[in-house]
């Protein structure tokens, strides 16, 4: 049996932003059991971080309680503190430090003897590839460098839970594939629970096997992503045809077809919403056929998170990590 | 499970290790107080005790520890942008010995730069009482530790606004330091000067270093020296002790 690692209850963070109150975390309950890596999607401001942050004592909830790995947050934050591990948004060492001594102190603050830190920092110096930078001093460490450092900090107790915010922010496509096997082999050799934040939909699809949707405050949506996917949004059928009244006629016969399909059309173009829709596209394909309707080009497309996020919302969450401000219009 | 006092041997060791790795940082943090004695001491006519730097060095020992110390905030405000306080806070650390462990790693450049400023005024005449000037030493390490952690009580209330902390830190630094009586006596200042310079604690550490560094063991300026280092550094370590439970509520 599997036992909990997070357990929140009625979570709720209230801030005072020019005495008006914003309400960031809504009543979230949420459970994590043993091993799981779970991913919080949402848009920037969505109460991620927020979560993430009460989650780990940074931030007292306003309300509600929340356990993790069996220590209350607002009871015995210090229980929670040593039980955890926590790798930030920024960089965890400082910057005039040498990386393995930071390391070292990093042993040192969880309560690690001296040679057990000086041992366990030689591991990960090892493991995260830092051998040829451990005894420089940060500021000379490249990006990726620092965030292979910041890692190896946040295990350097070898947590049984540990939390990422934005872990893959700021870097480049190598370091974030990077950074994404490191995340796979801790899961697969020391079975560590993971919670990690990311505004990023291809990280949350190919790296959490459990994906929490928040959106203002609140759970919407929990589940693997190809169930979310599944339950939410159908695949998308791509038609392009020459004329627009093709795309018109196109459209009439697609619905006579494929029942519940969701369709739109812009121009010469027609876009088709339906499950199962890479089955279904030679039987449409052979319906056009027969009503004389010359198809010029299909495509069709597996959903994404964001198709998800879209049916789930209205909104898009590309738009709205791209930029502050689409909320209120899109609301 | 870590304690009170190992936590804060974790944190004097982490900020000490930069300073052990270079401790050239130490001798350029100085600079200022260098160049007051080298430019403004030469200025000083030597009085019946003898060399003016006798009455002068010991200032300039208070100086570079006020110099230093309070701009030390600025190495947490740097760590507060960053994330590596973030880092910190989410460990068990005790949230006192965050600011004590550091508070107190203040005197280590504090004693590095005393010890190099005796050896450079040596030569130039300066007399040197080695029991005297141990003791100046651990009384001006009292009112250091103090005003390191006021000055990153600074930091934690300026975390948003960087400019902040340094507009504070100056404003408050040169009244400090002139009123004190550091580079001129402030025996003939107008009324409301000597007022003023009354109500400074750092009149009276200054008054107990020259007393102490000239051989001056045992004397009321010494006791009141000491208690005002006392109550800076106790004072100090309250406020930033209360400030860091605050500031990570």
């Amino acid at each position: 049996m599997t036992s909990t690692m997070i357990r929140t209850s009625g979570l709720t963070r209230h801030f005072t932003v020019k005495k008006r109150t914003v309400e960031a975390v809504r009543g979230l309950d949420l459970t994590v059991d043993e091993g799981e890596l779970v991913a919080l999607l949402g848009p920037n401001g969505a109460g991620k971080s927020t979560t993430l942050r009460m989650l780990t004592t940074l931030l007292r909830p306003t309300s509600g309680t929340a356990e993790v790995a069996g220590r209350d947050v607002t009871r015995d934050p210090r229980g929670v503190r040593a039980r955890i591990g926590y790798i930030g948004q920024g960089n965890g060492a400082g910057h005039s430090q040498r990386a393995r001594d930071e390391l070292l102190s990093q042993g040192r603050a969880y309560g690690m003897t001296v040679a057990a830190a000086r041992a366990r920092a030689d591991e990960l110096v090892g493991s995260l590839d830092l051998g040829a930078v451990a005894d420089r001093v940060v500021s000379s460490l490249s990006g990726g460098q620092r965030r292979r450092l910041d890692i190896a900090m946040g295990l350097i107790h070898a947590p049984e839970l540990l939390f990422l915010d934005e872990p893959s922010t700021g870097l480049d496509p190598q370091n974030r594939a990077n950074l994404a096997e490191h995340v796979r082999r801790l899961r697969a050799e020391q079975g560590t629970t993971m919670v990690l934040t990311t505004h990023y939909l291809e990280e949350a699809d190919q790296l959490a096997e459990r994906v929490v949707v928040i959106d203002h405050g609140r759970v919407i949506a929990d589940d693997t992503p190809a169930r979310l996917k599944a339950a939410h949004a159908g695949d998308r059928i791509t038609l392009e045809f020459d004329h627009e009244q093709e795309a018109e006629r196109a459209e009439a016969r697609a619905l006579g077809i494929a029942e519940g399909a969701q369709t739109e059309r812009t121009g010469t173009r027609l876009e088709i919403r339906i499950d199962g829709g890479a089955r279904l596209t030679p039987k449409l394909l052979r319906g056009f056929d027969e009503a004389h309707i010359p198809v010029a080009s299909v495509e069709v497309a597996r959903p994404t998170l964001d198709d998800v996020f879209l049916n789930l919302t209205g909104r898009s969450l590309r738009e709205e990590s791209a930029g502050a401000g689409t909320q209120e219009r899109a609301a | 499970m870590t304690t009170f006092a190992t936590d804060t041997a974790t944190v004097f060791s982490r900020e000490l290790r930069p300073v052990l790795r270079d401790p050239f940082s130490v001798i350029f943090s100085m600079l200022q107080p260098l160049l007051f004695l080298a430019l403004f001491a030469p200025l000083l006519p030597d009085t019946d005790g003898g060399s003016a730097l006798q009455w002068f060095v010991p200032g300039i020992v208070v100086m570079s520890c006020l110099f230093g110390t309070s701009a030390t905030g600025s190495n947490l405000l740097f760590e507060i942008q960053t994330g590596s306080h973030e880092r910190m806070l989410v460990s068990p650390l005790s949230r006192p010995a965050l600011i004590v462990g550091r508070a107190l790693k203040e005197i280590v450049p504090m004693f590095a730069q005393a010890v190099l400023i005796v050896l450079v005024t040596i030569p130039f005449g300066f007399e040197l009482h080695v029991g005297g000037a141990l003791v100046a030493l651990a009384i001006l390490a009292l009112f250091c530790v103090g005003l390191g952690s006021l000055s990153y009580t600074l930091a934690l209330a300026a975390r948003n606004t960087e400019w902040m902390f340094w507009a504070v830190q100056q404003t408050l630094l040169f009244p400090l330091l002139l009123l004190a009586g550091i580079l001129l006596p402030i025996d003939e200042a107008p009324e409301w000067l000597r007022v003023a310079s009354h109500l400074n604690p750092l009149t009276y550490v200054v008054d107990a270093e020259r007393a102490l560094f000239n051989g001056e063991l045992v004397s009321a300026t010494v006791g009141y020296g000491l208690l005002a280092a006392a109550a800076v550094g106790v004072l100090g370590l309250w406020i930033g002790t209360k400030a860091i439970r605050r500031a990570s509520a």
